[in-house]
């Protein structure tokens, strides 16, 4: 639907695509608050649960800035990696795991909400990135078509790039903090280089150069844009390439 | 009787003719109670912007009526009635509705697509209902007009992208910067394109105007117009590290900065966007430069590219308006011809007959196993009883009346006629 809105441009598919984004959050929610009373842990125990979960915080995130800047075609760039997303988590095995018990206290909440929080704010600053650069191509070339009409300004796009940055920048960071005292808490050391806990780090790395940049040299715009794309392939490669290629003792299985 | 439409516009007539047979809001007033006054005319309306007159009868629609009307204008506004009766064009009818509902959309308009014609059009329907010189009719009729106006603007994109140099270079500061609160805007030298173009902008509210021009004095008087500050025309480089916006049409012949400079002045800004539009020819800024990073520079071409190709935008969209207009023209005669005599004389007749039946069933319902004869004699009861109570309003609608109309659209709402 977000698709189709995106081709045709109507009042008429731009409001079903709402409609649809807010019952299929809805029912969503359901699935989470479910999975989260029968197993009585945060719904993320395996990577199909944390896929899920994943995506309900972008949804929830794009709603958000949907809400508070009233930006059109938001929705076509976010749903449609939302719409991939889900469909990744739906042919992961569903069933419901018991979670080791040493796992079992308050700093699995904190780290993971924490951790999904800010990649999702990341993830739909990506999606505002890449509006950022189609627009900025329209202007630049002088072709004054198409998209051009419909997406909003440069200035909004890189202001809610860069506000979505600046929030989930300090989440990570903080999920990062957690996951290593409850590391410690556990296993008693903060930090084991495990896969997770390195790309974990290169992503923060990465975001801490996007806004040291920003803040110094002044980067804004279009190299923001690249770089805030960009960076959302490496929370992806963390979320699920570390999981799937690489030996990690970090959750979801 | 029928809606008749006579006037003139920018294709018929020049601006000598149209600038004579202008109407100021006075004289609509007089010009109104003249029309009323000629036989064959029942209801008027009047237009008058600077590029057509128009008048919006209802009226007989043969000659002789077409006839006074003209020679009534001619002699209204003292002019000679040959020069204008060229000028003049005359729908009746279908084309009637279809021109006012065309006119009224913005597609008859020397820029088609502009908004302000409508708000003229609700003016005078305004001066036409305080002075009462229109009625069920062009009430109805205008009323229409300005629906249908509105359809086609959210329906179709007609209104949507800027067709002057002016605007196409505030929408594109739009799309780059949002608003304008915080921006600063400079004129680079004048002239009087650019100045226009500044007029633009600076009406969208900036934060400051700064112009820098080669005749300080000129540039002072420039300024104190748009309530901004003249700066001395060799100090704009400085100005342009916190300038946001710059509109430049200076005589230079060569360059007056390039992309070493630019380069410089872009780090000054740490980076912050850029827009220049250079309407200058020659142009003034080298154009290098909107190969750096946040620098959108746009010169006289590029600005009448995207007002070209929002001109055929326009044009492409226009084709959807007519076919909007097409299916309302229908509707709204539809709705004429249901104020003929006999369609409502059948419409009362069937509602009432509708009545009957309904009561017969409940009653036939209620009393089972009656003998056929009283029932026949009830029905007959009803029957006689209908009649009368609609001898005499078929009689006035059958008749002659000066107010038929009124009668008919009076007949049609008690009666709930109109199917709503």
């Amino acid at each position: 639907m977000a698709i189709l809105d995106l081709m045709t441009g109507s009042k008429a598919t731009s409001k079903g695509m709402v409609v649809f984004a807010i019952a299929g959050f809805t029912l969503h929610t359901l699935n989470v608050v479910l999975r989260l009373t029968i197993s009585g842990h945060m719904p993320t125990a395996s990577l199909h649960e944390a896929a899920s979960f994943f995506t309900w915080c972008i949804v929830l995130v794009f709603f958000i800035i949907e809400y508070r800047y009233k930006v059109g075609l938001l929705g076509s760039f976010v749903l449609p990696g939302v719409f991939v997303l889900m469909l990744s988590s739906s042919v992961l095995p569903r069933e419901l795991r018991p979670l080791p018990v040493i796992l079992k206290n308050s700093w699995l909440w904190l780290h993971t909400i924490l951790a999904f929080a800010g990649e999702a704010a990341l993830a739909v600053a990506c999606g505002t990135g890449i509006m950022y650069l189609i627009q900025e191509r329209h202007v630049k070339s002088k072709k004054l078509e198409g998209l051009y009409h419909r997406l909003p300004s440069l200035r909004v796009l890189d202001e809610i790039n860069y506000r979505l940055i600046t929030i989930g920048f300090p989440l990570l960071t903080l999920a990062i903090i957690t996951g290593a005292l409850w590391s410690e808490a556990i296993w008693g050391t903060f930090w084991r280089w495990d896969p997770k806990e390195v790309w974990s780090l290169i992503t923060w790395l990465f975001y801490a150069i996007v806004l040291h940049a920003r803040l110094t040299a002044g980067w804004q715009g279009r190299k923001t844009a690249i770089l805030s794309a960009m960076g959302f392939i490496a929370i992806l490669f963390t979320f699920f390439g570390v999981n799937l290629l690489l030996k990690t003792f970090h959750g979801f299985e | 009787m029928s809606i008749l439409v006579i006037g003139l516009n920018h294709k018929t007539a020049d601006v000598e003719v149209r600038e004579s047979i202008a109407f100021d809001s006075e004289k609509i007033k007089k010009a109104l109670n003249g029309l009323l006054s000629l036989a064959g005319v029942k209801e008027a309306i009047i237009l008058s912007t600077c590029n057509r007159v128009e008048l919006y009868l209802y009226a007989d629609s043969d000659l002789k009526t077409v006839e006074r009307v003209k020679q009534y204008l001619a002699e209204f506004h003292r002019f000679p009635f040959e020069t204008l009766d060229g000028a003049l064009y005359a729908h009746g009818g279908v084309d009637g509705v279809r021109h006012l509902f065309r006119v009224a959309s913005s597609l008859d308009s020397m820029v088609v697509g502009e908004p302000q014609i409508l708000g003229q059009l609700k003016d005078s329907y305004d001066i036409g209902l305080k002075e009462q010189s229109s009625g069920i009719i062009l009430n109805k009729l205008m009323k229409k007009a300005i629906s249908v106006a509105k359809r086609v603007r959210t329906e179709t994109k007609i209104a949507e992208n800027a067709v002057s140099i002016g605007y196409a270079a505030v929408e594109l500061a739009r799309k780059i910067f949002g608003d304008f609160s915080d921006k600063v805007f400079m004129l680079l030298g004048a002239g009087e394109m650019a100045e226009l173009a500044a007029r633009h902008l600076t009406g969208c509210g900036v934060k400051e105007v700064i112009v820098a021009n080669r005749t300080y004095e000129r540039g002072l008087a420039l300024a104190m117009e748009f309530s901004g500050r003249a700066v001395e025309f060799d100090s704009f480089k400085q100005e342009l590290s916190h300038a946001d916006i710059v509109i430049c049409s200076t005589g230079a012949r060569s360059y007056i900065l390039n992309f070493s400079e630019m380069e410089k002045i872009m780090k000054a800004r740490r980076q912050r966007p850029v827009f220049i539009i250079d309407i200058a020819v020659p142009r003034n800024i080298d154009p290098k430069i909107n190969d750096l990073e946040n620098v959108y520079l746009y010169d006289i071409d590029d600005l009448q590219g995207v007002v070209d190709a929002n001109r055929n935008e326009r044009l492409k969209e226009s084709l959807k308006a007519e076919e909007i207009i097409d299916g309302e023209v229908g509707v709204f005669l539809n709705w004429m011809q249901s104020l003929d005599a006999v369609p409502t004389i059948v419409a009362l007749r069937k509602s009432a007959e509708a009545i009957k039946n309904e009561e017969m069933a409940k009653l036939y319902h209620k009393f089972e196993g009656v003998d056929e004869k009283y029932k026949d004699a009830v029905e007959q009861a009803m029957n006689s009883m209908i009649n009368k109570l609609l001898h005499q309003p078929t009689t006035a609608l059958k008749g002659n009346d000066e107010d038929k109309d009124i009668l008919i659209y009076a007949i049609r709402k008690l009666y709930g006629l109109n199917g709503k």
